[in-house]
């Protein structure tokens, strides 16, 4: 009974849509072009695995984002965290506010580094100004900067969330072990491999596996920074689906990717899973 | 890690807190300064950017559509993920271990990629063009996560609590009420604010499911201001901070709450 809304909110609208997507896949569905719709069996996996360089280069697009931005994002979270996890004056406030960017949204953090990087108005025209940089540097135009420049303005607001995950499970470790090996005349790096690292094992599986999954399903960031540009460099996968349903209007060859996606996701999730032995106690 | 000098914490977080506000800092000067102006200071400040926005761009309109999202997605995620976590941690029955495997798959559901056929689902439903599509969807892509740390949370509270209410003569419910919802309140706070802000800042579904510039929510508007022909920074900057003052004011008084609810929910399970 106290399931039930839960239950019939998931299977309605996360279950039944993704069955749906499955059953499109295999259909020709293009909104345009109604007289050629019907069942097309696996006519969609053969074009896009055969005939797309596309779908190739956004999925290699996909897997480097994704592993630049969660290997990043990870390294300077736990830097983080164990920073503000000290004591010293002014934690409190230093902690709200780096933290902060986490709360803002991907259209927002655009717009905030569309000023930034404006070659007229942004920052780079005032480091010019100083002579630290030369003239008309415009970062999301420029094809060799754009990937940078996105992963810098992610990062933004990517961060925060590995310090916070990292930062509430740092504080469970009990302070008895430190001090205990402080006694023994353990160093600070011993103790931070030997009590830290093995602690937070599981909230950093499990931080990292999810960061991935919504890295590589990120559309609003990429969607409103670049646009996929220039010449798809930056187009995601979920990305080049929005675009295929939403310009081409070819419903079936987009649910099809869709579900390229989503195989590849659970694959990758069941397999970090397994191989970094979640949850088995160290 | 105990006893880090002074110059070890201060220097690394002083260069972090500079990338993390500078940019804040920016949006801010663009925000205030008159057109045209090139000022690192705004002065004198000027609202003539807000005035653009709100009243000429519609963000007065954009405002209370996110808010009546956002709110009705909170209420909405915290009730059903409150009834759904105490079964979860509370009741033994068939099909458990399979529902809590589900809600560990729909992780990997990519929402970008649930478009298609969740708008054929509002359509038929005659949802299409209406806020409700935005909370429905949100609440969903919210509830997984809700639950997890929800019941994780219930299951932290001694059982022998609730017993004891029982013997006492409470019902079920008011047991619940009275001795597991106050020790809840961290938990709430966190799956709360996340539900709140998740669709706040919710940007796919909004673009996809509404058409009408009246139902626009301020990420959408925000993204219209953000358009190839958009020259006017000012305005920018000034629907940034708009879209920004909700989020970052809940998350302020969230902060300490959010740490707390997340160490004891969702990290442990």
């Amino acid at each position: 009974m106290l399931i039930a809304p839960s239950l019939i909110a998931m299977l309605g609208f996360l279950v039944y849509p993704m069955a749906s997507v499955i059953y499109y896949s295999l259909q020709h569905y293009n909104v345009t072009k109604p007289w050629d719709n019907g069942f097309a069996g696996l006519e969609n996996f053969r074009r896009l695995l055969f005939e797309d360089p596309i779908f190739w280069q956004s999925l290699g697009f996909s897997v480097k984002w994704v592993v630049v931005e969660v290997v990043l994002q990870f390294l300077l979270g736990l830097a983080l965290a164990l920073i503000v996890n000290e004591s010293f004056i002014g934690r409190a406030l230093s902690r709200a506010l780096v933290f902060s960017p986490w709360a803002v949204s991907g259209v927002l953090t655009t717009a905030i580094w569309v000023l930034l990087y404006n070659p007229f108005t942004g920052m780079s025209r005032y480091l010019a100004d100083m002579g630290l940089m030369e003239y008309g540097a415009a970062p999301l135009a420029n094809p060799d900067t754009v990937f940078w420049a996105a992963v810098v303005a992610e990062l933004w607001r990517g961060v925060p969330f590995f310090a916070i995950l990292l930062l509430a499970d740092l504080q469970s470790v009990s302070k008895d072990l430190y001090e205990a090996a402080a006694v023994d005349g353990a160093s600070r790096m011993r103790r931070f491999v030997h009590i830290t690292l093995p602690h937070l094992r599981d909230a950093i599986i499990l931080s990292t596996l999810l960061r991935s999954v919504w890295e590589f399903n990120n559309v609003d960031l990429l969607y409103t920074l670049t646009g996929g540009g220039p010449a798809h460099q930056t187009t995601t996968l979920p990305l080049y689906v929005a675009q295929q349903a939403a310009q081409s209007h070819d419903f079936g060859y987009a649910t099809a990717l869709t579900t390229v996606a989503f195989l590849i996701l659970t694959f990758f999730s069941i397999a970090y899973l397994r191989l970094s032995k979640f949850g088995a106690k160290s | 890690m105990r006893g880090a000098s002074r110059w070890q914490i201060y220097v690394p977080l002083g260069l972090y807190l500079l990338f993390t506000l500078v940019p804040f800092y920016w949006m801010l000067v663009f925000a205030f300064r008159p057109a045209g102006s090139t000022a690192i200071v705004p002065w004198p400040i000027t609202f003539e950017h807000f005035d653009t926005v709100w009243n000429g761009m519609g963000f007065a309109i954009f405002f209370q559509n996110s808010l009546l999202v956002g709110i009705a997605s909170l209420v909405a995620t915290t009730i059903v993920a409150l009834a759904g976590g105490y079964a979860l941690a509370r009741y033994q029955f068939r099909g458990k271990g399979a529902f809590m495997v589900g809600m560990l798959c729909t992780q990997f559901i990519p929402g970008a990629l649930m478009i298609i056929p969740l708008f054929e689902i509002f359509r038929t439903l005659s949802l299409t063009n209406s806020l409700w599509s935005l909370v429905i969807a949100e609440t969903v892509f919210q509830l997984p996560l809700s639950l997890i740390l929800i019941s994780g949370f219930i299951r932290n509270i001694p059982y022998e609590l609730e017993q004891a209410a029982w013997v006492d003569g409470c019902s079920r419910l008011r047991g619940f009420l009275a001795v597991i919802l106050p020790l809840l309140r961290p938990a709430l706070v966190a799956v709360g604010s996340f539900a709140f802000i998740h669709s706040w800042n919710n940007f796919l579904f909004a673009l996809m499911f509404i058409n009408d510039q009246e139902k626009f929510t301020v990420p959408v508007g925000l993204a219209y201001n953000l358009g190839e022909n958009s020259v006017d920074f000012g305005a920018l900057a000034a629907g940034g901070v708009v879209a920004a003052l909700p989020v970052v004011i809940v998350f302020a008084f969230i902060q300490r709450y959010l740490v707390q609810g997340l160490s004891a929910g969702a990290v442990k399970g």
